[in-house]
């Protein structure tokens, strides 16, 4: 928490401001029962109305500019801690975009989402708390304490003996339901878990007819919620009973200790009736701050979840001097290329060599895990080799700036990914300089333009956040075109046709060709009969290069490839 | 949650974040006074609970109440005494002083034990009611159709559920009880100044509509912020969540740059509405402060010129200032109590809405059970169609013998989903009938009726639970030995060994630890188990290495043997040796027949058919 504070520095002055204005609300605050003592004891002793009116006045004024102090100050504080989010938040967001693919694995995508969004705003709300209370809170607890003992000392002590009286109450009953409220959020997750997958299985719930038995596991976890919400409730109704006693007891204390001081002619009532509210006032600040502890843990966690994400440096970054393009144009060559998950036993591609040049198609072909997604994000350098080498035109990527290396490629991942925008903006994703005319013809090569027309507002229609519109072969089709629209010098495919139906495929792949003519094409698949035509196969088994070769080759050479084609071929019938 | 293959959507952005500041509301019920009388009703079995949470406040706050007269009295005696010691007439009555504070000690006990009692006994009410909304919520979900799920994204299912009961449970926790005490406290003090002295009632009633205004045309004011703001986050969130979704994209296509500039934009937008939300909220306390502290000033004045007039005691201006403090505070409270319970009417409405949705038709009476199934399935004269308007199936007639395979063939997102909607009966048929073993499917019991049908989709479903479970899943208090026999039976007892705890090994809530295959290998599994005599299987298999593929086809030819099979067909070993086609387009079955009999009809089928060879030779041509 205290290192994310220091990214609050450009706030300097504002807080300096907030502080100010904290104090002298405070101060304005304090004044009132000292001024009202006055009252009481000069202008009502001595029967002096003027004075009592100069006093009220005075009580007014001071109330005015206090409440002034304070709106100014809230000012600045809403200022401060939501500028503090944006500090953070746009902290965390550059940093994360600089984030290669491996830090997005160990983080998870969305716990990367929480910790941008959730967690900074629990922060920025605890900053908000802090300013607009926490500051002022304090320093009318020692403000108060202060006048007090200045008013008469020895009952000011009365006040001070308080103190850790409240603190103890409230750390005895905090210390019992902080963790119960922890199991509790625990059950109520458990409880959301059940029922969201009653969600998403219903119709497998009914068609096994387990609905009774759903119930019954939804029941328990229904109980199990509102047995320790009940729990929590019973111990946190401790809370105010006891505090509002404390706080009364202890005007009785002062009232008491106070008719003897009085008697003994050491103070003035109006005095105690200032005393009977500085009590009141530090005695409530004292509850904020306590209040104020119990969010901070909160806060805190949230904290320590955004410092590591702002910790962990990007593990790819550009070399210092990138060596200058070759001139050279699509050629893609593993160099005994071995590489390993980070924390992971076994290398998941061991001694890859190969080559690929322009007009070439090479088909990656194997089991899963067998480490074909793997080989083909090494090409973009979204992973780093562990040895050997990746050269793309001659050049290690690690030599080239990534920026420059990405444009040469267009990439089609397995899962096809768009944004929220209009289809055009979407293929448009691919390359920027595109004209309307390109953006068409990519459509159309991707065998696109049919369902995009039929479409209400056709290349303007809006694709709804997730793509939640579109089928998944739609979105397959619209993540081609955007590749296509980038005219790259290398192709990559991963497995980006397994949501097209086969005529939409087999079309699809026929205008792929004329289109990646004189580019270098590489393509991840699952099924033999897909890649039987390329100019070279690889067949992966476990991470290991199992064959390389024209189809006819490894027919002949590869046993994996024979299993493969053969289990296949035989269920297809499509056996050349 | 579990499940397999692509679930579209994520459940959005992070939970609405309840009161973000008093007076505030975005949300309205519509129909404030039936709902309030409806959530109500809950209270009713614990009515005698919640007359004692009322009465326990009320007399808790009372004696509470009380407090500051009493108070008062001392501080006149002790002026009384002190003016009279300096006339040298005597001191202060110390034993009047004790025997007030000795009894206000017990006031003040008393109440702190009835305040206890109170949010005791509201604990038990607010989460008995909330655990029976609940209840009342998943019961309906059972009651509810198909159509209903259809219809509606999870998030938004789920959001009702969650994010609504939770605003129901902590307004029935805390500002129910807030309600009763503030409005007690509020009669209490009036009533006590105003035994105490009208006329400074009427000086701190002054201060009333001053705070009053403040807090109302605040929040007026603030009402547009706070769209603005959480429109503004909800951007902003919506962003982060695309950009690094899409991450490798991002990457891949070098667009950090944009993503990182648009990124600034949206938290500039932010930080604009925000700090305005923000400040106009943080405007209400002080300004509240001010209205009690203009009171506290007022009252001293008039307070200490009527003691001087001798119209009233000193100790009466003490225990003025005090209620003119506690005066303020229920107030607020209020306001705020106010703004919370129009959120939770708002929040109960919906969650009665969704209790109010059109229930499935109960089973006919007299429905019956099939206790030896056969398989045999015959639609006669089926019309369907999801809404009234668009017609999908039209007078279609099939029927299939027991044991006969079913190939239902189509370009993807033809509308498959349909015919198992039907023929399980999720939806009703709008005209005609739908046999099994000869009876209409609506005289059969829901329950029966699907036992007899396994279902093997792409989208497996599996929970979050051990291997054993999930296949267990399939009959209920099935044996360890079945569950193993099964699995053994579906190719995936190998692949389950492997596993470190087995068939003990518990699925992570994404199911991240078994592959897609092995899933799809488990719910395989999990129809053996259940043994059906009418299969449902999609022979889809995408993102299935090819290994896996292999154990599953087989699998699913051993599930298929001696059942009656409806198949989604994607080969064409399946579609050749099917006794029936099914040719669907756009939702609808647009031909039916054998392989032969459809391929010499030249229509679509012919087309599809030939277009696998037409691509193919595209392609070779193209080399």
């Amino acid at each position: 928490m205290i290192r994310l504070l220091k990214l609050i520095r450009p706030y300097r002055t504002e807080i300096a401001i907030v502080l100010v204005l904290a104090f002298f609300q405070a101060l304005a605050n304090l004044l009132l029962p000292r001024l009202m003592a006055d009252i009481v004891d000069t202008g009502i002793v001595k029967g002096d109305t003027g004075y009592i009116l100069r006093e009220g006045a005075l009580m007014i004024l001071i109330t005015i500019c206090g409440t002034a102090c304070a709106i100014s100050g809230s000012f600045f504080a809403a200022k401060v801690s939501i500028g503090f989010g944006r500090i953070i938040r746009g902290r965390i967001f550059n940093h994360v975009e600089q984030f290669s693919l491996h830090e997005f694995d160990t983080f998870s995508t969305a716990s990367l989402i929480t910790r941008t969004t959730n967690d900074t705003t629990q922060v920025q709300q605890v900053l908000v708390l802090m300013l607009s209370m926490l500051v002022t809170a304090p320093m009318m607890a020692v403000g108060g304490v202060i006048l007090a003992l200045a008013q008469d000392r020895k009952l000011g002590w009365v006040i001070v003996a308080v103190v850790p009286v409240v603190a103890t109450i409230f750390i005895l009953i905090m210390r019992q339901a902080i963790p119960l409220f922890q199991v509790m959020q625990v059950k109520l997750d458990k409880l959301n878990l059940v029922l969201d997958e009653g969600l998403s299985g219903v119709r497998v719930i009914r068609a096994f007819d387990r609905s009774a038995h759903e119930h019954q596991r939804f029941d328990v976890a229904n109980q199990d919620v509102t047995n320790t919400a009940i729990a929590v409730n019973r111990i946190v109704a401790f809370l105010m009973p006891s505090m509002m006693l404390t706080l009364n007891f202890t005007s009785l204390a002062i009232m008491w200790f106070g008719s003897i001081r009085i008697d003994h002619g050491h103070m003035g009532v109006g005095s105690l009736v200032a005393f009977l509210q500085y009590a009141m006032q530090i005695l409530f600040a004292i509850l904020m701050v306590a209040v104020m502890f119990v969010m901070l843990p909160r806060a805190a966690a949230s904290a320590t979840r955004i410092n590591e994400v702002l910790d962990v440096a990007p593990e790819i970054n550009d070399a210092e001097e990138p060596r200058a393009p070759t001139g050279r144009r699509g050629y893609v060559e593993f160099d005994h290329v071995t590489f390993r998950y980070p924390g992971a036993e076994e290398p998941a591609l061991s001694d890859i060599s190969f080559r690929a040049s322009p007009g070439e198609v090479t088909a990656i072909i194997g089991g899963t895990g067998s480490g074909k997604s793997t080989l083909i994000s090494l090409i973009p350098r979204f992973y780093d080799v562990a040895s050997g080498r990746v050269l793309v035109d001659g050049l290690d990527v690690r030599d080239m700036r990534q920026a420059e290396l990405r444009e040469k490629i267009g990439f089609v991942p397995q899962k096809a990914v768009l944004f929220s925008g209009t289809i055009h903006e979407n293929i448009r994703y691919g390359n920027d300089e595109a004209s309307e005319e390109d953006i068409w013809q990519a459509a159309s090569t991707a065998q696109a333009v049919e369902f995009v027309e039929h479409m209400p507002q056709a290349f303007e229609s809006v694709i709804a956040q997730g793509g939640i519109n579109l089928s998944g072969g739609q979105k397959q089709r619209l993540s081609i075109a955007r590749a296509l629209v980038r005219r790259p010098e290398i192709y990559i495919f991963d497995d980006s046709f397994s949501a097209l139906d086969f005529a939409t495929d087999a079309r699809l792949r026929a205008a792929l060709k004329h289109e990646t003519v004189g580019a270098t094409v590489l393509i991840v698949a699952q099924r033999v009969g897909t890649v039987m035509d390329a100019d070279r196969i690889l067949v992966l088994d476990e991470g290991r290069l199992a064959g390389i070769g024209t189809h006819r080759e490894l027919m002949e050479s590869s046993k994996v490839y024979r299993e493969i084609a053969s289990s296949q071929l035989s269920l297809e019938e499509l056996a050349s | 949650m579990i499940s397999g293959a692509a679930r579209g959507g994520g459940q959005g952005g992070p939970m609405g974040m309840r009161g973000m500041g008093m007076g505030m509301s975005t949300e309205r019920a519509r129909d404030f006074k039936g709902t309030l009388l409806r959530l109500l009703t809950y209270f009713a079995p614990l009515k005698m609970q919640m007359l004692a949470v009322i009465g326990a406040a009320a007399i808790g706050t009372v004696f509470n109440v009380v407090g500051p007269k009493l108070l008062g009295l001392v501080t006149t005696k002790l002026f009384r005494g002190v003016i009279l010691k300096g006339a040298g007439l005597g001191g202060v009555d110390f034993r009047y002083i004790s025997h007030v504070l000795i009894i206000l000690m017990f006031l003040y006990l008393i109440s702190a034990c009835f305040q206890y009692v109170q949010q005791y006994l509201m604990a038990y009410v607010a989460q008995t009611t909330v655990y029976a909304m609940r209840r009342a919520v998943e019961e309906k979900f059972e009651r509810l159709p198909l159509r209903f799920f259809d219809a509606r994204t999870h998030g938004e299912i789920m959001s009702r559920v969650v994010n609504d009961l939770d605003n129901i449970s902590s307004t029935l926790q805390q500002n129910l009880t807030q309600l009763i005490t503030s409005t007690v406290t509020l009669v209490g003090v009036i009533a006590l100044m105003l035994t105490i002295s009208p006329l400074l009632t009427l000086v701190v009633l002054l201060t009333l509509p001053m705070s009053f205004v403040a807090v109302t045309t605040i929040a007026k004011r603030s009402q547009g912020y706070f769209i603005a703001q959480q429109r503004a986050l909800g951007q902003l969130n919506g962003h982060v969540e695309e950009m690094y979704t899409g991450h490798k994209i991002v990457k891949a296509f070098g667009r950090e740059q944009a993503s990182v500039t648009t990124f600034g934009e949206l938290n500039d937008r932010y930080f604009e509405a925000g700090w305005r939300a923000q400040f106009v909220t943080g405007m209400i306390m002080p300004l509240m402060t001010l209205a009690g502290n203009v009171g506290y000033a007022l009252v001293a004045v008039f307070g200490g010129i009527l003691v001087i007039r001798r119209s009233i005691a000193i100790g009466d201006v003490q225990a003025f200032i005090q209620y003119a403090r506690q005066f303020s505070q229920p107030i607020t409270q209020l306001s705020s109590v106010a703004n919370a319970i129009q959120l939770t009417i708002a929040s109960a409405e919906r969650v009665f809405e969704l209790l109010d949705e059109p229930e499935e038709v109960p089973d006919a009476e007299g429905a019956r059970t099939i206790e030896q199934p056969r398989g045999v399935v015959r639609f006669a004269d089926v019309d369907f169609g999801y809404s009234a308007d668009a017609p999908l199936i039209e007078q279609m007639n099939i029927s299939v013998e027991s044991g006969q395979t079913i190939a239902i063939v189509g370009p993807t997102g033809a509308g498959k989903t349909t015919l198992v909607n039907l023929l399980m009966r999720f939806y009703d048929v709008r005209g005609g009938s739908i046999l099994v073993d000869g009876i209409d499917v609506r005289e059969i019991r829901r329950g029966s009726l699907r036992r007899m049908f396994g279902m093997v989709l792409q989208d497996t479903w599996l929970f979050s639970g051990t291997i054993a479970e999930n296949i267990g899943y399939g009959r209920q208090g099935a044996a360890r030995e079945e569950i193993v026999h099964a699995a053994r039976a579906a190719q995936a007892d190998h692949f389950i060994r492997t596993l470190p705890e087995s068939y003990e090994t518990v699925l992570n809530e994404e199911a991240t630890n078994l592959s897609q295959g092995q899933k799809q290998l488990l719910t395989i599994a999990r129809a053996f188990l259940a043994d059906p005599a009418i299969l449902i299987l999609d022979e889809a298999t995408s993102s299935v290495d090819t290994r896996t593929e292999v154990l599953i086809q087989q699998a699913m030819r051993d599930l298929m043997q001696g059942r009656t099979s409806f198949v989604i067909a994607h080969r064409l070993s399946t579609i050749r040796d099917a006794g029936l086609i099914l040719v669907m387009n756009h939702g609808s079955i647009v031909e039916k027949g054998t392989h032969e009999e459809l391929l010499a009809r030249h229509g679509f089928y012919a087309d599809l058919y030939n277009s696998q060879f037409t691509g193919r030779a595209l392609e070779e041509a193209g080399v």
